[in-house]
């Protein structure tokens, strides 16, 4: 009896979590007529693949997407360059500087980012850089560093200072012993903030919606917010069609990164 | 994204210190790549931001940006939209907080027994955290679709939930719950996972029921990440913008219209940049006045 209670309970969870995914796939796959029709269907009766093409052939969207991909690139490599180095530092010398860095990164989580954004915006309008792919990626860099600072401090400190030690014992100098003995232990640290930087840039909507103001250099999701247009049911199939594709890196990250995802950084993160 | 304070290993005392001065400029040299942009981009505009909020800073090149003191302040309680927008924050934000970790915590729970299936479920409850949210946005709007959408459907009715005065806050409260809790989920389970077994072996020999196990061990043991992440959840509801943003743009009439929707509004449509500024100023303090004695012991741990 407590048992089936249980499963009853899971069952419910899993239906509220899937519910909305299971439409969005169907809705992707119906025909306009279907969509039009009176009664709303689970199962697409005719599925059909046309509104992936209808989605792919509106210029924009494919223009969209390659933009996007460009700026979570161009960020999550800068941020990880820049990260880098002060990573290393927070996580091997105690001293001021790295306690107002830990400071700053908590305090980055309570501000609201319009507190930032307004004056940002300013900024970027006197260099010149509102309305460019170059004026958002430096707000990219600037919104994933101090997680990514974070995140890095805690591999960093994960490689056991003695082995450096040792390297320098055996005659290594300081930048040999960091190239060859700390950075190999190093990469799949780097690998997972490349991955989270490059996610984030990609979900990003509020900064693109103040830096960016024209259709021709929007990334893709104000472009995906651009196809809820009066246009009504026939644009709903390449919508969902769309938003469908638009998913498919952050899945291919949380693929790759799951597993760590859950016994590593989040528990980890929260021991307290 | 989750930046919990983890209080690290304190490391042996090293045998050979360099001199400080050396340490100092090194650590420096090394932050610097760092430190450049973000002085530049982050703490600079932060600090301007707030600057801002004593100005009549707005659009426009020819205007004159004067200090003002507390005048926008002064302006922002006199102004019902604001109040009504706190309002409407503070519903979203303390009910999408709450009814997240009371369903995180039962989901938690449930996955961290022996069901059969909870593989599947646990894949699943992990998806919402992969989808941008501009998608899930868009995902529920096909959902709450008058005409083509799936929930009236379900429940025969004839509803347009988004634009629905009364139900469009309740519609998109449920959509906060749903992206919010895999992360919650998972952190939840996560903290479950570390509570020593012996615990509960312990209690089981004064025959202790499930109740009595819960409520004189679990939570308690959980209590850490419990306060972690409910604040945590708060902040990042109260400073929500996107989901809402492409759910309803704030409407109808307003009523789904958070605090940043209020905000962006006043600066980047009707061009008051200090105005805007005061009510991030404003909600800072709020959140500062909630969670201030968390935040402080966070900090203080982790330095």
């Amino acid at each position: 009896m407590k048992q089936l209670l249980k499963y009853v309970a899971l069952l419910a969870y899993v239906f509220f979590l899937a519910f909305p995914l299971v439409w969005l796939l169907s809705t992707a796959l119906k025909t306009p007529q279907e969509m039009a029709g009176l009664h709303p269907t689970w199962i697409p009766e005719r599925p059909t693949l046309d509104n992936f093409a209808a989605a792919f052939g509106e210029q924009d969207l494919v223009g969209a997407a390659a933009r996007s991909m460009v700026v979570a690139i161009a960020s999550a490599v800068l941020t990880v360059v820049v990260a880098l180095p002060a990573a290393y530092a927070m996580a091997r010398y105690r001293g001021a500087v790295s306690r107002v860095a830990t400071g700053w990164v908590l305090v980055s989580q309570v501000f609201p980012f319009i507190l930032i954004i307004i004056p940002l915006f300013m900024v970027l309008r006197n260099l010149d850089l509102v309305n460019t792919l170059p004026g958002l990626i430096i707000v990219h860099v600037t919104f994933t560093l101090p997680f990514a600072l974070w995140m890095l401090q805690g591999y960093v400190r994960a490689v056991p200072r003695e082995l450096e030690e040792a390297a320098s014992v055996d005659g290594a100098g300081r930048i040999r012993s960091i190239v060859s003995v700390v950075a190999p232990l190093l990469a799949p640290g780097v690998v997972a903030t490349l991955l989270f930087s490059f996610i984030s840039s990609w979900n990003e909507f509020l900064f693109a919606l103040v830096v960016l103001k024209d259709p021709d250099v929007m990334t893709l999701p104000l472009t995906l917010v651009r196809f809820t247009g009066p246009e009504g049911v026939s644009r709903l199939g390449p919508l969902a069609a769309a938003s469908l594709m638009a998913t498919i890196p952050s899945l291919i990250f949380f693929a790759i990164i799951q597993r760590r995802l859950r016994s590593g950084l989040m528990a980890g993160a929260v021991k307290g | 994204m989750t930046a919990v304070a983890t209080r690290p290993p304190r490391s042996s005392p090293r045998k050979r210190r360099k001199p400080r001065s050396r340490q100092g400029r090194e650590t420096l040299l090394l932050m610097l790549p760092a430190l450049v942009p973000v002085l530049l981009f982050s703490v600079g505009p932060l600090l301007y931001g707030i600057g801002l909020a004593f100005t009549n800073a707005r659009f426009g090149r020819n205007r004159v940006t004067e200090f003002v003191g507390l005048e926008n302040f002064v302006d922002l309680f006199a102004d019902s939209a604001f109040w009504s927008s706190f309002r409407i924050g503070l519903i979203w934000a303390v009910s999408v907080t709450g009814l997240q970790f009371l369903l995180s915590l039962g989901l938690a729970l449930l996955l961290n027994q022996n069901l059969r299936f909870r593989g599947v479920a646990r894949v699943l409850a992990v998806v919402p955290w992969a989808m941008p949210p501009v998608v899930i946005g868009l995902m529920w709007r096909l959902v709450y679709h008058p005409d083509a959408g799936i929930l009236n459907s379900m429940l025969g009715t004839d509803i347009d939930w988004l634009q629905n005065f009364s139900l469009a806050l309740p519609a998109i409260i449920v959509v906060g719950i749903w992206s919010g809790m895999p992360q919650t989920t998972v952190v939840l389970l996560a903290g479950l996972q570390n509570v020593p077994k012996e615990l509960y072996e312990a209690v089981e020999v004064d025959g202790a029921g499930t109740w009595r196990r819960f409520w004189n061990i679990t939570l308690p043991q959980l209590r850490p990440v419990i306060v972690a992440i409910t604040s945590l959840d708060f902040i990042w509801n109260i400073n929500q913008f996107g989901l809402v943003y492409v759910l309803t743009q704030g409407g109808p009439g307003g009523q789904t219209r958070l605090p940043m929707l209020f905000a962006y509004e006043e600066a980047f449509r009707n061009g008051f940049y200090g105005y805007a500024a005061s009510l991030g100023v404003a909600i800072v303090i709020v959140v500062l006045a909630v969670l201030g004695v968390y935040l402080w012991r966070q900090m203080r741990e982790a330095s």
